[in-house]
């Protein structure tokens, strides 16, 4: 027995080597983009999937009313044109009248009217509800246009619908209750199969009303580890991919058939304080641990200098110069005397808490922010979590410190209303109430002069950092490598692959 | 009552155990799938908008409730339906399962080709210098972690060579043979090398004592062959602990290498619970977990039977 055994398992042995030289890696399609992500979509409901990628996959599927351009400009979508009334109070919408959705039927005001009440009603659970609030009303007066009645003046609501959450879908299928499980959309792809966790096939829309789209299809597929990508890159065997971690991604440069796409984005990463617990709640103990934070130092060691010091306001058209800002120059005299006033002078310990791998950075964001306080005589105790653990304490306030890495938006109001105001959905996360960011914030929210709700924000950056409810620390890249072959792809402040609706590949 | 009875008998029992242990634990992890589909986000929602999420992922009900509600459907075979999938769970298990299984035989061939054979060289040369290189080797292996392992392998060829097997994209085996071993080779060597290492000490060190036995020393006195006392007479004998610890492995690897599948872009078993518990989907994490138990369970049954094969003086079920 053992003989036979022995020569069976060395002959096996000599078909897995014979196999193992048998690799060979698949010639390309021509025309179809093959591409690579880290991270699957979670779901296919536009109006209620938040995660980055799931809104990836969905903004190539659905469109909004309108969408922003690589400035975060307004461009048109679904809509051809908008206007709001001199009150501010009626938005009105012109829509294309070639947008499709991908069964062939045009995109009408009903769709647009179901969508919105859609996003509305309670029990779909859209997250996305909270910026809509100010709708009181749909009409549509004829078959292109679209008219919402506001219950007050709110400039921000026309950025809040470019997002894919504001997503127009088919009146018929809300009603057949199929959002969700099947996706139809008027975008620049159709979903033609998908296989969560594993893979994602499209085909090109030809009816699509933006024009024509340059690529047959994208085959997506999910490499969970970014270094397997960088790796498929190189053989050639992917032409595109979305990177999330910066040490991969500054690998990519290094090869000589691939490009490095970096744009800076709206998402911050941020030292939350909970101004609610002791001694967090004396103005001079986080005004201490914001001059003891040297920010520039975080940013290279955490994330080696990819990325930029920020202030509270990340979006182009409204960016400050940071280094005017409160404390943006590491004075650690300073810091000591602020504790030394608030009397803590021998320093405290307190918890921080960082989410494992989100972002792929926060464990060293961590370490740094550490050793930078522990200058002042503050201890920190470092606990990393697993995403959903971390998510459910950050939800609940239950935190002395938090690293966390926070998605922006295009305005102000719409990013920052649900910490700063009294009525904020997040207002118990932030944990701090103050008058004069509360009326900013509405001012800011009426002012449709776009000169003035720079002044007006201008000040809510500045006294925001001043009073050091968080200590905001640096905004980073995002992140896609292609082969050089592969052109015209626009990446956008929101890390949108829109771009790719416009991407062709050379022979 | 057979000996093989009293086991099969004992396998509700323990799946009824493990079955209440995932159920409790999934859910004593702060965080639910609400958050775990939202992130902060879940933040905005108005009361009546959590109660309708609650509510379409079934963890509106008390936990008893919700335990006997999926505990009636375990008992007619409906493990439930996925929420990220949209699909039963046992037929998403069973779309993972036959990439685990190939895996697992694939990777335990390679630890056996190897290891075995380097086991038995070692035992044979004890303390001699190929003897210490075999040991050396056996230790860089168990020691390496197979993420390691892997991401050198892909780093090497694909900055070295050129070439990697396709990923992402898997081939099951009966679609195209050639091109799912391509694709399998790789992880299965990732796996098997640590794997091969702690065959080789296992099968040098029971090699060894069956080496000193009386009776191979008559069998060697009597003039048979060194190759033949070796492999026949020696080596069954020796087989029972590699077995033991292939046992024990392989039941691992049926539950899935979660690394070695992350870094190869493979969709096994290993993935599936990780996603399943990073995205809260309850069912398919219990459901996976029950299943894996349950191949644990066989496994051992297996390997208990063939004890009894290899080594006949063992009566199973008798006294000890």
């Amino acid at each position: 027995m053992g003989r036979i055994f022995s020569t069976r398992l060395v002959s096996g042995l000599a078909l897995a080597v014979a196999l193992g030289t048998a690799i060979v890696t698949t010639p390309a399609s021509a025309a179809t983009l093959r591409m690579a992500w880290s991270q699957d979509a979670t779901g296919l409901d536009p109006h209620k999937q938040t995660a980055f990628s799931s809104i990836r996959l969905l903004e190539l599927i659905y469109e909004p009313l309108v969408r922003f351009d690589k400035d975060l400009q307004l461009v048109p979508a679904v809509a051809a044109s908008w206007q709001f009334s001199a009150d501010g109070k009626e938005l009105t919408f012109k829509l294309d009248p070639n947008a499709k959705f991908q069964d062939g039927k045009p995109v009408a005001p009903a769709d647009v009217k179901a969508s919105f009440e859609r996003v509305l009603d309670e029990k779909t659970a859209a997250a996305a509800r909270a910026n809509f609030r100010s709708i009181a009303s749909i009409e549509t007066p004829d078959d292109k246009t679209v008219v919402f009645k506001l219950s007050q003046p709110d400039v921000p609501l026309l950025t809040a619908m470019a997002s894919i959450n504001a997503a127009i879908v088919p009146a018929a299928e809300i009603a057949a209750g199929s959002i969700g499980t099947k996706a139809l959309g008027s975008g620049p792809f159709k979903l033609e199969k998908w296989d969560p966790n594993s893979k994602e096939v499209l085909t090109a829309n030809e009816d699509w009303a933006g024009g024509k789209v340059a690529v047959d299809g994208i085959d997506i597929n999910v490499l969970p580890d970014e270094t397997a990508i960088l790796a498929s890159l190189r053989t050639k065997q992917i032409d595109f991919a979305l990177l999330n971690d910066p040490l991969v991604a500054t690998l990519v440069p290094k090869e000589a058939n691939l490009t490095l796409n970096r744009t800076p984005v709206l998402a911050y990463h941020v030292l939350q304080l909970n101004p609610s617990r002791k001694p967090m709640n004396e103005l001079a103990v986080r005004q201490a641990i914001s001059c003891a934070i040297d920010r520039q130092d975080v940013l290279d060691t955490a994330s080696v200098g990819e990325g930029k010091v920020t202030g509270p306001l990340t979006m182009p058209g409204y960016t400050t110069d940071a280094s005017q800002l409160f404390c943006y120059k590491r004075d650690v005299e300073k810091a000591k005397k602020l504790m030394a006033d608030a009397g803590f002078a021998e320093g405290f310990s307190a918890t921080v808490i960082a989410a494992n791998g989100e972002p792929a950075t926060a464990a060293a964001e961590a370490q740094v922010i550490q050793s930078q306080l522990a200058e002042i005589g503050v201890k920190l105790d470092i606990k990393m979590m697993e995403l959903n653990v971390y998510v459910d304490a950050w939800l609940k306030g239950d935190f002395d410190m938090a690293v966390a890495l926070n998605g922006g938006r295009a305005d102000p109001y719409s990013m920052y209303n649900r910490y700063w105001t009294k009525v904020g959905n997040l207002q118990k996360v932030a944990n701090y109430i103050d008058d004069t960011l509360d009326s900013l914030m509405q001012k800011g929210r009426e002012e449709t002069d776009p000169a003035k709700r720079k002044a007006i924000f201008a000040e809510f950056e500045k006294h925001l950092v001043e009073v050091s409810p968080w200590v905001w620390l640096y905004t980073s890249y995002s992140y896609t490598a292609q082969q050089k072959n592969v052109q015209g792809f626009v990446p956008t402040p929101e890390g949108s692959l829109f771009g790719l609706s416009k991407v062709s590949i050379q022979p | 009552m057979s000996y093989l009875t009293r086991r099969l008998l004992t396998f509700p029992l323990v799946m009824l155990g493990v079955s209440i242990l995932v159920f409790v634990a999934i859910r004593l992890v702060p965080g639910d799938a609400i958050t775990a589909m939202l992130g902060t986000e879940a933040g905005l929602l108005t009361p009546a908008q959590r109660d309708a999420l609650a509510s379409y992922f079934g963890i509106d009900q008390p936990i008893l409730a919700q335990y006997w509600h999926w505990l009636l459907g375990v008992f007619q075979g409906d493990l439930g339906i996925s929420v990220t999938y949209g699909k039963p769970v046992l037929g998403v298990i069973l779309e993972r399962f036959p990439l685990t299984l190939q895996l697992a035989l694939m990777s335990m061939c390679v630890a056996l080709a190897v290891g075995l054979p380097a086991g038995v060289f070692a035992a044979t040369r004890n303390e001699k210098l190929s003897d210490l290189g075999v040991r050396i080797f056996a230790m860089i292996g168990q020691s390496t972690p197979n993420f390691v392992v892997g991401l050198l392998i892909i780093y090497a060829l694909s900055a070295g060579f050129g070439i990697l097997p396709t990923m992402g994209e898997f081939t099951p085996f009966f679609t195209n043979p050639l091109r799912n071993l391509g694709q399998m080779i790789l992880p299965a060597v990732t796996l098997g090398f640590a794997f091969a290492a702690s065959v080789t000490r296992i099968s040098r060190s029971a090699m060894l004592d069956v080496l000193s036995d009386d009776y191979v020393r008559t069998a060697r006195s009597k003039g048979v062959p060194k190759r033949s006392v070796i492999w026949r007479h020696a080596l069954p004998n020796a087989l029972i602990p590699v077995v033991t610890l292939s046992g024990v492995e392989f039941g691992y690897l049926l539950g899935g290498a979660v690394l070695v599948e992350q870094i190869y872009a493979l969709p096994g078993l290993g993935r599936l619970v990780l996603d399943a518990i990073l995205q809260r989907d309850y069912a398919l994490v219990q459901g996976c977990v029950l299943f894996i138990a349950f191949n644990f369970m066989v496994i051992n049954l297996l390997v208990d039977l063939l004890y009894a094969t290899l080594d006949p003086r063992i009566r199973l079920g008798e006294g000890g």
